[in-house]
This record gives C-alpha cells, sequence and structure tokens, in this order.
C-alpha cells in the first residue's frame, strides 16, 4: 500500500479531501469527530493523517510514500528539501506568502538593500544585530543570505509575530500573510522585492520511501486516477530506461 | 559515518601533521569544543547557523560545537599571548554542512597560527612555506590571492566616505557588492520608492506611529544619508573598471604583478598593497618557493564567509573537484581587532584536512 500523509484537522484537511474527490478519489475521516483514522476508496492508497507540521519530517524519513502539506512547511523544515522530497502537484489552496514586513514608520526601508543598510547603522548605534522575529529560520535565513543582508539576527517567535515589534523584542518580522490585514493592523509594511516564499498545498513524494516495482505501479495508478497534472521523475525515469 | 578504520587512519594522519607543525614551532594548544554562541554569531552571522550545530547549555545559554579552531584561538591569544607566538593543534570540528549535506559533519582539522612579528612578508611565506612543503607530496593545485588589494582598490575609490564604508562591508559579500557598486556607478537606478521618498514634501507624512526600538532619528538620519547619496555624482567609470579589473585578475604571480602595477598607473591608492604583493612573492622566492608560477586569483577567499582581509590561499587535489580543498589559509588582522575589541594583532595562518590529504594518497 502507499502510505499518503494528509492533515489531520482544519481547513487544510477538508481542502485536501475536496481536492482528491473532485479528481474521484473519495476520502474522508474514520470513525467518530476525534478519531484520527482516514478512510480512502482506493485500493493500493492508505490515508495517515498528521499534523501538518510533522508531514515534511515523515516524508524525508520515507515513513510515508506521499504527503500534502504547505511547501513553506518541507522548505523551512529540510535542509536541502529538494533532494528528500518531489513536487508531484501543486494544489491550489492554502496559499500564503512568507514576508518580510517592518514599521510603517520606516519611511526609508522599503526593499532589502534599505533593510540591509538601517540594519548596519542600528547595530552602530544599539550595539546588536537588528532583530527579526519568524518562525521560518531557514526560509528566512537563506533568502537574507542570498540577497547579501548582513547585521540582522533572527529571533524565534512561534505566535502573535507581529506583535513584537511593538514589543520591543524584535525590530522586524517574517511572516506568513495572506491579506496582510494582521501586518497593517500592527503598522507594518511588507518589503517590495516580493514574498521569500509563495507557499501553497503541494503534493509531495519521498525520494527516501521504498519505490520497489509494486509501488510504483500503484504510483503510476494513481497519479493517472487523480488527473493529467501531477507528474512524477520517478515514473518518466522508468519509462525512459 | 566515518569507519573505525578511516577514523583511525584520520587520526594518525593528523597526528603526523601535527608534530611537522611542532617541528615548525608551532606550540600545542587545545580550545573547548563547546563553545558559546553568541561570539561566533556576533562575527559571522546568521549564516554560520547553516554551517555549525547549535545546542543549549543548562542555563539556556546558546552554544555551538568548534566549527573551527581561530576564533577560540584568537580570543585566548589576545589575553594572554606573548609577541610573537606560534600555535600548532590538531582536534575535530563540526560542519552542519546543509548545502553539501555528502560532505562529512565531523572531521578533523590539523593547524598553524602565527600571531604578532614585525614582517607580515616574511610571517605570509613562512606560513606558506610550511603548508607548501608538508603537501608536496600530493602534488596539489596551489591558488594564492590577497584581499588586500581590493580594500585597498575600494579606500582609493573617489566617492565619499559613506559609499566606501557600504562597499568594505560587503566585500565577502559578492553580490551585494556589485549591487552597491553599479548603484555608486550610476549604473543601476534606485528604486522608485527611494525617488518618491526625497521627493516627497514631508517624508514622514505617512508614516504612522512610531513603534518599536529604531526610532525617529535613526530614520531622518538615513534619509538625510539617502539625500546626501543622491546628490553625490556617480563614481568614475574608470574608477569603478579598476576594480573590475583587479578582480578579474587570475593568472600566475608574476603576470598578476605586472598587471597590478599597470592598474596602480590609474589607482595610485593600492600602491602600499601591490608593494605587499611583491614582498610577499620576494619573501616565498628566498624560501625556494617558486613564487612567480604560483596561480594567483584576485578573488580567492571572498565568498569563503572567513574574516581573511590579506594574504589568502587555498591548496585543492587535482582532479578532485568533488572535495573541499586540503588546505586553506591567509591573514585575519582585522578578525583579531573585532575580536580584540579595539587592540589588534597581526595573525597569519591556515589549516589542512587529514581525511582530505588520505583521499589523495589512497586510489581514488
Amino acid at each position: 500500500m502507499l502510505k499518503l500523509g494528509v492533515p489531520s484537522k482544519g481547513r487544510l484537511m477538508e481542502k485536501t479531501f475536496d481536492w482528491f474527490g473532485e479528481r474521484g478519489l473519495a476520502m474522508g475521516r474514520g470513525g467518530s469527530e476525534r478519531e484520527y483514522a482516514g478512510l480512502v476508496e482506493h485500493d493500493d492508497v492508505e490515508l495517515v493523517m498528521l499534523s501538518a507540521g510533522e508531514i515534511p519530517r515523515e516524508l524525508a524519513a520515507g515513513r510515508i510514500h506521499l504527503g500534502v502539506t504547505g511547501s513553506d512547511l518541507v522548505r523551512d523544515t529540510l535542509a536541502g528539501w529538494d533532494d528528500k522530497v518531489e513536487v508531484l502537484a501543486p494544489m491550489g489552496f492554502g496559499h500564503a506568502d512568507l514576508v518580510l514586513a517592518v514599521p510603517r514608520f520606516w519611511v526609508d526601508v522599503d526593499t532589502l538593500e534599505d533593510l540591509d543598510a538601517a540594519a548596519a547603522a542600528f547595530r552602530r548605534r544599539h550595539g546588536f544585530r537588528l532583530r527579526i522575529a519568524t518562525k521560518y529560520h531557514r526560509l528566512v535565513r537563506e533568502y537574507l543570505r542570498a540577497h547579501g543582508v548582513a547585521d540582522y539576527q533572527l529571533v524565534d517567535s512561534q505566535g502573535a509575530t507581529e506583535g513584537t515589534v511593538r514589543n520591543e523584542t524584535a525590530e522586524a518580522i517574517a511572516d506568513i500573510t495572506s491579506t496582510g490585514e494582521t501586518l497593517r493592523a500592527n503598522h507594518l509594511k511588507i518589503l517590495t522585492d516580493g514574498p521569500i516564499h509563495a507557499s501553497q498545498a503541494t503534493l509531495f513524494r519521498a525520494r527516501n520511501a521504498e519505490w520497489d516495482g509494486p509501488s510504483r505501479d500503484r504510483l503510476s495508478r494513481l497519479l493517472s486516477d487523480i488527473g493529467r497534472h501531477a507528474r512524477s521523475e520517478l515514473l518518466e525515469t522508468k519509462l525512459s530506461s | 559515518m566515518t569507519s573505525p578504520a578511516d577514523r583511525a587512519a584520520e587520526r594518525a594522519e593528523a597526528m603526523r601533521l601535527l608534530s611537522v607543525f611542532e617541528d615548525a614551532g608551532g606550540v600545542r594548544t587545545e580550545t573547548d569544543i563547546l563553545q558559546p554562541a553568541g561570539g561566533l554569531l556576533d562575527l559571522y552571522g546568521e549564516d554560520i547557523r547553516a554551517r555549525a550545530f547549535t545546542t543549549a547549555g543548562p542555563d539556556g545559554g546558546e552554544l555551538m560545537l568548534r566549527p573551527d579552531f581561530t576564533v577560540p584561538l584568537v580570543r585566548r591569544h589576545m589575553e594572554e599571548g606573548g609577541d610573537p607566538a606560534r600555535y600548532a593543534y590538531a582536534g575535530e570540528v563540526f560542519r552542519r554542512q546543509e548545502h553539501a549535506p555528502e560532505r562529512p559533519a565531523e572531521y578533523m582539522q590539523v593547524g598553524f597560527e602565527l600571531f604578532g612579528g614585525d614582517d607580515p612578508a616574511a610571517a605570509d611565506a613562512e606560513v606558506f612555506a610550511l603548508f607548501h612543503d608538508a603537501l608536496a607530496p600530493l602534488r596539489p593545485s596551489i591558488a594564492i590571492g590577497d584581499i588586500g588589494l581590493i580594500t585597498a582598490a575600494v579606500r582609493g575609490l573617489p566617492c565619499s566616505e559613506r559609499r566606501r564604508a557600504a562597499l568594505l562591508r560587503h566585500i565577502w559579500r559578492p553580490k551585494r557588492f556589485r549591487a552597491l557598486l553599479d548603484r555608486f556607478a550610476g549604473r543601476t537606478k534606485p528604486p522608485a520608492t527611494r525617488t518618491a521618498l526625497l521627493a516627497a514634501a514631508d517624508p514622514m507624512a505617512e508614516a504612522g506611529p512610531e513603534i518599536g526600538l529604531r526610532g525617529r532619528a535613526e530614520v531622518l538620519e538615513r534619509i538625510e544619508a539617502l539625500r546626501a547619496d543622491a546628490e553625490e555624482p556617480p563614481i568614475a567609470a574608470s574608477a569603478v573598471a579598476s576594480i573590475d579589473d583587479i578582480l578579474a585578475i587570475a593568472s600566475n604571480s608574476a603576470d598578476a604583478l605586472e598587471r597590478l602595477r599597470d592598474i596602480e598607473v590609474d589607482l595610485p591608492a593600492i600602491r602600499a598593497a601591490v608593494h605587499r604583493f611583491e614582498r610577499r612573492l620576494a619573501a616565498l622566492g628566498d624560501r625556494g618557493i617558486p613564487a612567480d608560477r604560483i596561480p594567483f586569483e584576485a578573488s580567492l577567499g571572498r565568498s569563503s564567509m572567513e574574516y581573511y582581509d590579506g594574504f589568502v590561499f587555498a591548496f585543492t587535489l587535482r582532479g578532485r573537484p568533488d572535495l573541499a580543498p586540503i588546505a586553506t589559509g591567509g591573514r585575519y588582522d582585522a578578525l583579531t581587532r573585532v575580536i580584540g575589541a579595539g587592540r589588534s594583532v597581526p595573525a597569519v595562518g591556515g589549516v589542512i584536512r587529514p581525511a582530505i590529504c588520505l583521499a589523495g594518497t589512497s586510489p581514488c
């Protein structure tokens, strides 16, 4: 059986069920509201209900063959993420942008170049590196490194991140937003260079799971059942070899 | 995971190299494996988190598994070391290798560092010759460079001190350095948001409430800096071309010296740095190194996240671009100034990876 990890609650779970349902693969939660057992009408697939945050780890370990979670979580949790998982299909929901935001009051800062210059001056004046509150440490760090921003530090914030600037535990933030409303309400603005990452719910394949002949065949049948826009290198290499 | 046999071989090779460094006058030294993270983070920035393993101490303080020996060694030398001082060490270092997961996360390093003295060219040559001779049986490919040439060229640019400082801050981040240089040279336009800000009658009109630690004075100060920058003429194209010319040098050292003398005609500010380069080549020659033939790469050491600010060198195994260098090193006077809080000491040194040496001696 192919183990398919899906989010175990909330809108992400419902949308995942809908997405597969629309593609002829009915699935739902078994038993009572509180039971984390998934049911699926497909002979080749077994549902594994997991917290969306744990699905990247399970994929990387190869304990599940396939998994649905946010692309932001995969990229932030897994170093060298694309060596560990393959994108089979972006699913078109759960859209959210990971953005860098600074106080609207900083009229002099709109780009990464501005942020970098402000960080240098901040460090000179205050004696410590400009603090950016986030829970997406790897994504933010790699983005800032790629763009040559220095003299900042990341401080961990697992919730209410938009409030950290007012509380003076950070000078800027990097967080997920879909409408930007919470940012505006907290007098923050988004840098104009574009999002660090535009995330959406994505169907991933675990490269390290066991992919023997039968499981490849099952994947092939599943992908042809759920439609043409899901593609896998695994099967394409098989066809060409 | 390293097998017990490989580990024993690596250790034996490390001990052999350590004794070479001790015979060269290095006083054997050790450092703690667990290092306080704060100092390393302040020095290298958050980027080091992709390279070093972090853990928490019982009091909640952040610790790092030693990513190299240099920083703790410099710190101790600044507190208690004599002048000059030579140190030799061997031990495990730990690297996360997030960008190269196939490389080992734990391996031995054998190093030699020379602090102080009054003849930097002779010190550079002493350290380089030591590595050169120790590694000669491997017939490695060699490259040298000199970050001091680039910094001297930037210091000599006909522009404001503010622009020079911005460029010097990013010597080790080539991409941002290039973007700034293009901006200051007028090759790229400032972002539209900045143009609008400087054109506004009251830049703070739409600012909203003042929140956070970075206050109004800081915002206004930067607007003033932006205004001054907008009024400053672009850096002359010929001066920018000189920087490009220096960065493009990749030839043997004798030809590199000739090329630098040509550039010096238009950019006299690099004269002292070129002279240092020349003296170093002569000092290498005095030690029997065919310095003129050694390949010189002007951009060597710029993206390695180290604080080398002068002479740099790298030895790599021929035909094995997949492996890390066998040895790297260079001069890092500026690092000692940062760690020494104002005090500084001339410093040059390098490290060898015994595991890579072994890869060069065993059949591949």
